[in-house]
């Protein structure tokens, strides 16, 4: 395997544990890190995969893909944090309500 | 005349609304003006970019003129011509809505301040994103568009609207991610994210399955498609009227866009008919549940939030029923029921808002009674419920009518059976509301709301009423470079 592929594999492991957190994890702030965990991996496998096909040198063009792709996780990560506090003084909750509580 | 059509209508139909966005943000006290000048001005430009579409044929524009692969890519073609078309007068009418549902700007109150910019924002990605043609654009602009419409749905402000919104953003990522996973695939493979390229140079094969299974199962979540609709109800009920409006009409149709450009330009080697009627049966139980979860429901905006479920099923009948010669005739009536649903359900959201401000409540049980004072709003509620039932003339209608020919040509008719159904149920939820309304007529006193709250919608519901009538223009210019093949309405050539 080459080392390209270990990175790229490494990517996908943390998509699916970022997945798996945004599932199990409870409270907010865990779940919008879980996000960006899966956001990184999926990076990852941009820019080992701009290693792979690149000849005479890496790809730029998926460095310049994660650098937009980075804009956008620092916009959802800041919106999603906006609105975790915001539940939190609403609620006094840093968790989504359960079926049958007030909210639900 | 030439000069004028050479003109990138559609590259401006983008800019206009992001820039005065951002004025109405920097310049609140004058949000509103803004915020409708441009409502008034984005239909002219869209027009431009249809007559130029109907004209010309498919227009290209590279974005700073850097060719791809390197460069953004920028195509308008048929489907992207009638979905620019059918937000441009969908966005006209909840913008004239907003301006008498939101208190005014001068006031200092906040939704107001923030709904203009986050509404300009919106309108500029969808257009951005309808006219995109490569997959990383696509990705850019489908997460703007979820970004600013679930900044809108906290505009309700409360406990219940912050979480259908958390709810909303983080199934929203999830998808986006999923999808942005199979992109890199994609781009791994074949050093390339163009739509036209990668439909030439994909073949099947395990890597190109994974992309496909990753970036569909992304788009079906923000699409909401059954079983995956558990975050659709609560933001779509919990957001101001006219936010409830355009994330049913036009938010959820975004994804769906993608959707179709993946399955007919960028994977038809790959998709197989198992893949396809995979598609249409979660659409089916998607009528079927979405429509009896409408008849159960005890508020009026979650029965029209229920019904926007049901109607998404519709469009996901498309993949099993576009075989072979009917692929054309499926594809049309897809594109056609986007814009009728489009229309129909905007104006039901908008008069629902209506019917909740005028009442003070949307309980259903308690509309008793209402059809007396209320009349009008609830007439209004019902005509736009006639092209979501698919009632002759509507628009609805036409577009059941071709995926109905579809299903028949293709011997399908398990799919016949759950559209008809489906027809039923949803006159069933719309009867509902109508014999609440008028079961008895009171003379309570109710607060009367401003024109622009009644009569745009009433125009709106009109036009999706009678758009049927007008089918063959919208359907002529959706054809337009179709990658979908075969005749139209099987013997009858478009």
């Amino acid at each position: 395997m080459s080392i390209p592929l270990l990175y790229a594999a490494g990517g996908v492991i943390l998509f699916f544990l970022g997945l798996h957190a945004l599932f199990v994890r409870v409270h907010l702030l865990r779940k919008v890190l879980a996000a960006n965990i899966m956001g990184s991996g999926v990076f990852m496998v941009f820019i080992s995969l701009a290693a792979r096909t690149g000849e005479g040198g890496p790809d730029p063009v998926p460095h310049a893909m994660v650098l937009t792709g980075i804009v956008v996780t620092v916009s959802f990560t800041a919106l999603g944090l906006v609105l975790a506090v915001k539940i939190q003084q609403a609620s006094g909750r840093s968790r989504l309500p359960r079926k049958g509580e007030e909210g639900a | 005349m030439n000069q004028l059509l050479a003109q990138p209508w559609s590259v401006w139909a983008i800019l206009l609304p992001l820039g005065m966005a951002s004025l109405a943000f920097l310049l609140p006290r004058q949000a509103v003006r803004l915020g409708l000048a441009s409502a008034f001005a984005i239909p002219l430009l869209v027009a431009g970019a249809v007559l130029q579409v109907r004209t010309l044929g498919v227009v290209e524009h590279v974005v700073g003129g850097w060719p791809a692969p390197l460069g953004i890519g920028l195509r308008t073609d048929g489907l992207a011509a009638a979905l620019l078309a059918a937000t441009a007068v969908v966005g006209l009418v909840i913008s004239l809505y907003a301006w008498g549902y939101f208190p005014s700007a001068a006031s200092g109150n906040s939704k107001t301040r923030y709904f203009w910019p986050l509404w300009l924002f919106l309108w500029g990605a969808c257009n951005a994103l309808f006219v995109s043609r490569d997959l990383f654009n696509l990705y850019v602009t489908l997460e703007l568009v979820t970004m600013v419409a679930v900044a809108l749905i906290t505009l309700a402000g409360g406990t219940a609207a912050l979480t259908a919104a958390m709810r909303y953003l983080l199934s929203g990522l999830l998808g986006s991610l999923a999808y942005l996973l199979g992109v890199a695939l994609l781009y791994g493979a074949h050093g390339t994210v163009d739509i036209p390229l990668l439909g030439a140079l994909l073949n099947d094969g395990d890597l190109s399955r994974a992309a496909l299974a990753l970036m569909v199962s992304g788009l079906l979540l923000k699409t909401a498609l059954f079983p995956l609709h558990f975050w659709l109800p609560p933001a779509h009920s919990m957001a101001p009227a006219p936010v409830s409006a355009l994330l049913s009409a036009l938010v959820i149709k975004t994804s769906y866009v993608i959707l179709l450009r993946l399955w007919f330009e960028v994977f038809p080697a790959v998709t197989t008919s198992g893949m396809a009627h995979l598609l249409g049966s979660l659409g089916a139980a998607a009528i079927l549940w979405g429509s009896f979860m409408a008849l159960r429901q005890e508020r009026l905006k979650l029965l029209v939030a229920y019904s926007t479920v049901a109607q998404i099923g519709y469009l996901f009948l498309v993949f099993p029923l576009a075989q072979g010669e009917t692929a054309v005739t499926a594809w049309a009536g897809a594109v056609f029921f986007v814009l009728a649903h489009a229309g129909g359900k905007a104006a039901m959201f908008l008069m629902a808002g209506t019917i909740q401000q005028t009442a003070g409540h949307d309980r259903i049980a308690q509309l008793a009674g209402a059809g007396g004072p209320l009349g009008v709003q609830v007439v209004v509620f019902a005509m736009a419920g006639l092209t979501i039932i698919g009632l002759p003339p509507s628009a609805g209608f036409m577009a059941k009518w071709m995926l109905f020919n579809a299903a028949i040509v293709t011997g399908q008719w398990w799919y016949l059976l759950v559209m008809a159904a489906g027809s039923l149920l949803a006159a069933a939820y719309v009867v509902r509301v109508l014999a609440w309304a008028f079961l008895s007529v009171d003379h309570r006193a109710y607060p009367n709301m401003p024109w622009v709250m009644k009569w745009p919608p009433l125009a709106l519901s009109v036009v999706a009423l009678l758009l049927g009538l007008a089918a063959y223009e919208p359907v002529l210019l959706s054809l337009t470079a179709t990658p979908a093949a075969g005749v139209l309405l099987q013997g009858v050539v478009p």
